[in-house]
């Protein structure tokens, strides 16, 4: 059986508050006040987060050209963020790309 | 003191915080004369209120005493909820009603929920903090419980005036931020003086084994400062609205961290630390 394609896309929600402070994000989702300050590169992963471009093409043009990290590195700490990110409603992530920020998306496992 | 008649011929009191004057209609006269006495410097006669309150007095409801305070918008409403009170209010009509216990703690709880209800919309905020004008500005000391906020009010030197020692007020205003002083007491129980002055710098205390004061990095000012910032409501809008103000507030305000011992010597500290960051 052929493995089944494993592309994952993110986007950010609209039912949070950004803002860029000193190199690092911060971001406030407005559901439940959470806050949640972001290093370099998870800002970049966050950036980049249209829900068009799969992730694992964000970590390789956004994560791993820019900084001395090991491409497998790179994904399994992506794929941490996102899973944080994504548990307190601040990313939506889909198997799918994902039309308009903040649109319903299908979790995947 | 000034009791205002009002159309519906219900006598009403005028409590003006932070230039926003909210009249509270209530028959009872005792009730009448407790709110002037609670809110004795911030009750006027000459502000129109742009917001009215009937207060219904109502005998305790044993079974919710102990409920959390609840604070809901839906179609159109706001709710207040606690287990000494219930209020709505209607922002578009600027019009509510306060049912409650007659006791002045309760209305003191409404009103600082509808406050910061307020001030999410108007750039400004409620926060855990004692504050002082000194020198033609505000200072402000935020922390948790026991950090030393109630210390500082307490240590102020006479050339300092309180303005609160337990919830600051911050309201933006085109030449920048002031703080006013509030009505709302805390351990000293006394009540803050009604001036409106320009916030000059946001201490975050820690008490420690000297005097010093320390730069903090914005994104540790606005954690710090959005941990202090008193918001109960559940609306996505307005958290939005708070969290742009507290960066806003950032990078507008010096944000210094205040190590001290708890005696007279910090406001020598505080008085050239402050006049340093103009």
């Amino acid at each position: 059986m052929e493995a089944a394609s494993q592309k994952r896309y993110v986007v950010r929600s609209t039912q949070i508050a950004a803002r860029a402070v000193g190199g690092e994000m911060m971001i406030m989702s407005a559901k439940d006040s959470t806050l949640f300050t972001l290093n370099e590169v998870a800002t970049a992963i966050w950036e980049a987060a249209d829900g068009s471009t799969p992730l694992d093409q964000i970590v390789n043009q956004k994560v791993c050209a820019a900084f001395e990290v090991a491409p497998s590195v790179a994904m399994s700490d992506a794929e941490d963020l996102v899973a944080e990110l994504s548990s307190h409603g601040l990313l939506l992530v889909s198997d799918q790309p994902i039309s308009g920020s903040g649109s319903p998306a299908k979790e995947t496992p | 003191m000034a009791t205002v008649s009002t159309p519906s011929g219900v006598p009403g009191v005028i409590i003006e915080i932070g230039g926003l004057p909210v009249r509270l209609r209530v028959s009872d006269p005792e009730f009448i004369a407790l709110l002037q006495e609670r809110y004795a410097g911030f009750v006027t006669t000459t502000s129109e209120p742009r917001f009215e309150f009937d207060i219904d007095l109502q005998p305790p409801d044993i079974d919710y005493q102990d409920r959390d305070v609840e604070v809901v918008y839906d179609a159109g409403k706001w709710s207040f909820a606690r287990g000494d009170f219930y209020a709505e209010w209607n922002p578009a009509a600027g019009r509510g009603r306060i049912r409650q216990t007659a006791n002045p703690y309760s209305i003191d709880s409404v009103m600082r929920i509808l406050h910061t209800l307020l001030l999410a919309r108007e750039s400004g905020f409620l926060l855990h903090a004692s504050s002082a004008a000194a020198g033609g500005r505000a200072v402000l000391f935020a922390g948790v419980s026991g950090a030393g906020k109630t210390t500082m009010a307490r240590l102020a030197p006479t050339s300092a005036t309180l303005l609160t020692d337990e919830v600051s007020y911050v309201r933006k205003l085109p030449e920048g931020y002031f703080a006013y002083g509030t009505p709302f007491v805390g351990e000293l129980n006394t009540p803050g003086e009604n001036l409106k002055v320009p916030v000059g710098v946001l201490y975050l205390l820690r008490q420690g084994t000297e005097n010093k004061v320390e730069a903090v990095a914005d994104a540790v000012a606005i954690q710090a400062l959005l941990e202090s910032i008193l918001f109960f409501a559940r609306d996505s809008e307005l958290v939005k609205l708070v969290f742009e103000t507290a960066a806003d507030f950032v990078r507008q305000v010096p944000v210094r961290k205040l190590t001290f011992l708890p005696d007279a010597r910090v406001w020598e500290l505080v008085l050239r630390d402050s006049a340093s960051q103009r």
